[in-house]
């Protein structure tokens, strides 16, 4: 029995003994996830495997060794970044999609200022390549919230329009940087790298799992902070919920939804370090390979609030490695598609366990 | 002359902008907002592939494309309409779904996630008189190109001079007034989804057929461009095929441009850009339909 004091008016059932509210939030991502599953495992069985054994060998080596947890939480650090972009955007009523683009930059930018300033001590270069990739994320997002506020031009289209034209202009600025005959920039500095975590916990051994992982669950909280407890998450909370109440008590809503804009792209923008300073230590085009789109499930799933997003983090990090695991029987596509049907799942259950429970009230 | 080269690849460019604007002018007029045209388009043309493939007939193709994009829509609207879900969440649910799903039957079907055999493309008509007009002659020969016209036609006088069009618009204006006629709101909804599904199929069809095969990802953001153009058409088929055009023409610029030493990574921004202009400045300030992106629920009236 939980000490969760019950509401006067709940009638007396059975399932009140659980808290009331977690389940009502809990419900719609867990039913979503548990179908995304269950809808995966007719396709695992009709490419004539066994679903079972695909998802018991995904757990296995995705949470039951050292290093596939190393791989987990590594796969986990961006979409922690980009989930809490997301989920910043959705808070305000508004869709960031744009993170793709914005993470990919922010490792660009980090990769830049790591290699140009290499002989820069560590304590400079670092936190200058972490700020790198925030402001180029950070500008990234700013361009389609500026044009929001002052033409109301519609931000999903931009931010989408945006991922092309950033991939393009990496690719445009990078060429002249890249190493002969390859596609990635020169190292870092040594002051730039962030030490993997295995150098604190040897059980992580081989894993890239590296100090991004506790910048991002510091920035969570962060989030948390500035979207629950400051005068503008106030602002961009009301913002979200009703927008012309927002106005008339006073809050500017392009104003607001400028700013989140900019600080949703800053969010995705840091998730481009975690590959950059943590793991290869150079930019490579292509590397952010879904990691912002993976971000909106990361937000449904984690129902826009810092800890959910790093649970849901967690949960499509340990996907998407032990969809590389499985490779050899399904084909690791199937994670895009479960990726797709989560996001599906995910705001149908939510309306339906809305209406639920409106009417158990 | 040389504005003629210019002209045929513009037409051919605009083609799938044209169709799924054109189902998006449904969709949306209907009220409901479709983000999911790219996945759309990028099914349809797995299918068109599929379907040319295994029958080795390219209209084979075309029904199958047709029939993709209608079940992905029909899912689009099953969520949307029936579950009353976030309209836009949902586009994008289905894009990435079809992003997957895409690449997954590439694998078990071409054992490559990154694309398909060659497939025939649509054959051309040689029309009397058209065929033999310099430089457009093969372009008004081909046959989803003057698909595409009629359509466009077809869909402005649908959507502006029949009952079903003016119950449709209804549906997108006040979803109420045309339920206190005894008219099935969600019906009407379902069927400007499913018209999309129809429009942006047979636009990723065209695709494929251009293209003589599917590639990952080949809709290459199309599906939203479209969804530009209609904004900047202002949710009539006639504007948002004139705004098709303007997208066309970039596109093709760009593609005039290639090896005139402009750098060829700037060029690829174009028709992004253009769109992202276009839609914050050449229009003024677009007013959607009135209840667009909102579910209706009974219960609330």
């Amino acid at each position: 029995m939980s000490a969760a004091p019950a509401t006067p008016t709940a009638p007396a059932a059975p399932r009140e003994a659980l808290p009331r509210r977690a389940l009502v939030i809990a419900a719609a991502p867990l039913a979503a996830v548990l179908l995304a599953l269950l809808a995966g495992a007719v396709f695992i069985a009709a490419i004539g495997e066994n679903p079972f054994a695909v998802y018991a060998l995904m757990l296995g080596e995705s949470l039951g060794t050292g290093y596939g947890l190393g791989q987990t939480l590594f796969k986990a650090t961006p979409l922690i970044f980009t989930g809490l972009a997301v989920a910043l955007g959705f808070r305000a009523g508004l869709f960031n999609i744009g993170a793709e683009g914005q993470l990919y930059l922010g490792g660009f930018a980090a990769a830049l200022v790591g290699a140009t300033c290499a002989g820069w001590p560590a304590a400079l270069l670092l936190p200058a390549c972490v700020l790198a990739a925030a402001l180029a994320g950070g500008a990234w997002g700013a361009i389609p919230g500026a044009l929001k506020a002052r033409f109301g031009a519609h931000e999903v289209i931009n931010t989408i329009m945006l991922n092309f034209v950033a991939f393009a202009l990496v690719s445009f600025l990078g060429r002249p940087l890249f190493q002969p005959a390859s596609v990635r920039t020169a190292e870092i500095g040594a002051g730039a790298v962030l030490p993997r975590l295995s150098e604190f916990l040897p059980a992580l051994r081989g894993a890239p799992a590296n100090l991004s992982l506790l910048l991002a669950l510091g920035v969570a909280a962060l989030v948390f902070v500035l979207v629950f407890r400051t005068r503008f998450g106030y602002a961009l909370r009301a913002v979200g919920l009703n927008a012309p109440a927002a106005a008339f008590g006073g809050i500017s809503i392009g104003r607001t939804q400028a700013v989140t804009m900019a600080l949703s792209g800053a969010l995705a923008g840091l998730g481009g370090i975690n590959f950059v300073l943590g793991y290869k230590h150079f930019f490579e085009l292509g590397f952010s390979a879904g990691a912002g789109f993976l971000g909106i499930a990361v937000a449904l799933i984690g129902r826009n609030h810092p800890v959910g997003v790093v649970i849901a983090a967690l949960f499509f990090g340990a996907l998407s490695h032990g969809g590389l695991v499985i490779n050899q029987r399904v084909p690791r596509e199937l994670i895009d598609v479960l990726q797709g049907l989560v996001i599906l799942f995910a705001i149908s259950a939510q309306v339906v366990v809305e209406r639920v429970a409106r009417r158990m009230r | 002359m040389e504005l003629l080269l210019f002209v045929a690849p513009m037409l051919r460019i605009s083609v799938p902008y044209a169709l799924a604007a054109l189902g998006a002018t449904f969709s949306e007029r209907g009220g409901v907002i479709n983000i999911a045209l790219e996945g759309i388009m990028l099914n349809g043309a797995l299918a068109y592939v599929l379907g040319a493939w295994w029958s080795g007939d390219p209209w084979v193709g075309v029904v199958a494309s047709m029939g993709a994009g209608v079940a992905t829509a029909a899912l689009h609207a099953l969520v949307t309409v029936t579950f009353r879900a976030d309209q836009i969440t949902s586009g994008l649910g289905i894009n990435l779904l079809a992003a997957g799903l895409t690449k997954f039957v590439l694998t078990q079907v071409f054992d490559s996630s990154s694309n398909s055999e060659r497939v025939e493309g649509l054959p051309a008509w040689h029309l009397p008189f058209v065929a033999d007009w310099p430089g457009l002659g093969p372009v008004l020969g081909t046959p989803l190109v003057l698909i595409a016209f009629a359509l466009v036609f077809a869909g402005q006088w649908l959507l502006f001079r029949s009952v079903f069009g003016l119950r449709l618009r209804a549906m997108g204006e006040r979803p109420e007034a045309g339920a206190t006629l005894g008219l099935s709101v969600a019906g009407y909804r379902f069927s400007g989804v499913l018209i999309s599904g129809v429009l942006a199929g047979l636009a990723g069809a065209w695709l494929a057929s251009e293209q003589h095969s599917f590639t990952d990802g080949m809709t290459g953001g199309r599906g939203y461009i479209a969804l530009a153009a209609m904004i900047v058409g202002k949710w009539s088929p006639f504007g948002a095929a004139a705004a098709c055009l303007l997208f066309g023409a970039a596109e093709a610029l760009q593609i005039q441009l290639q090896g005139s030493g402009f750098p060829n990574e700037l060029l690829q921004m174009l028709p992004y850009l253009v769109t992202m202009l276009a839609l914050a400045g050449l229009i003024g300030r677009a007013t959607p339909p009135r209840a667009v992106g909102t579910p209706y629920d009974p219960e609330e009236h």
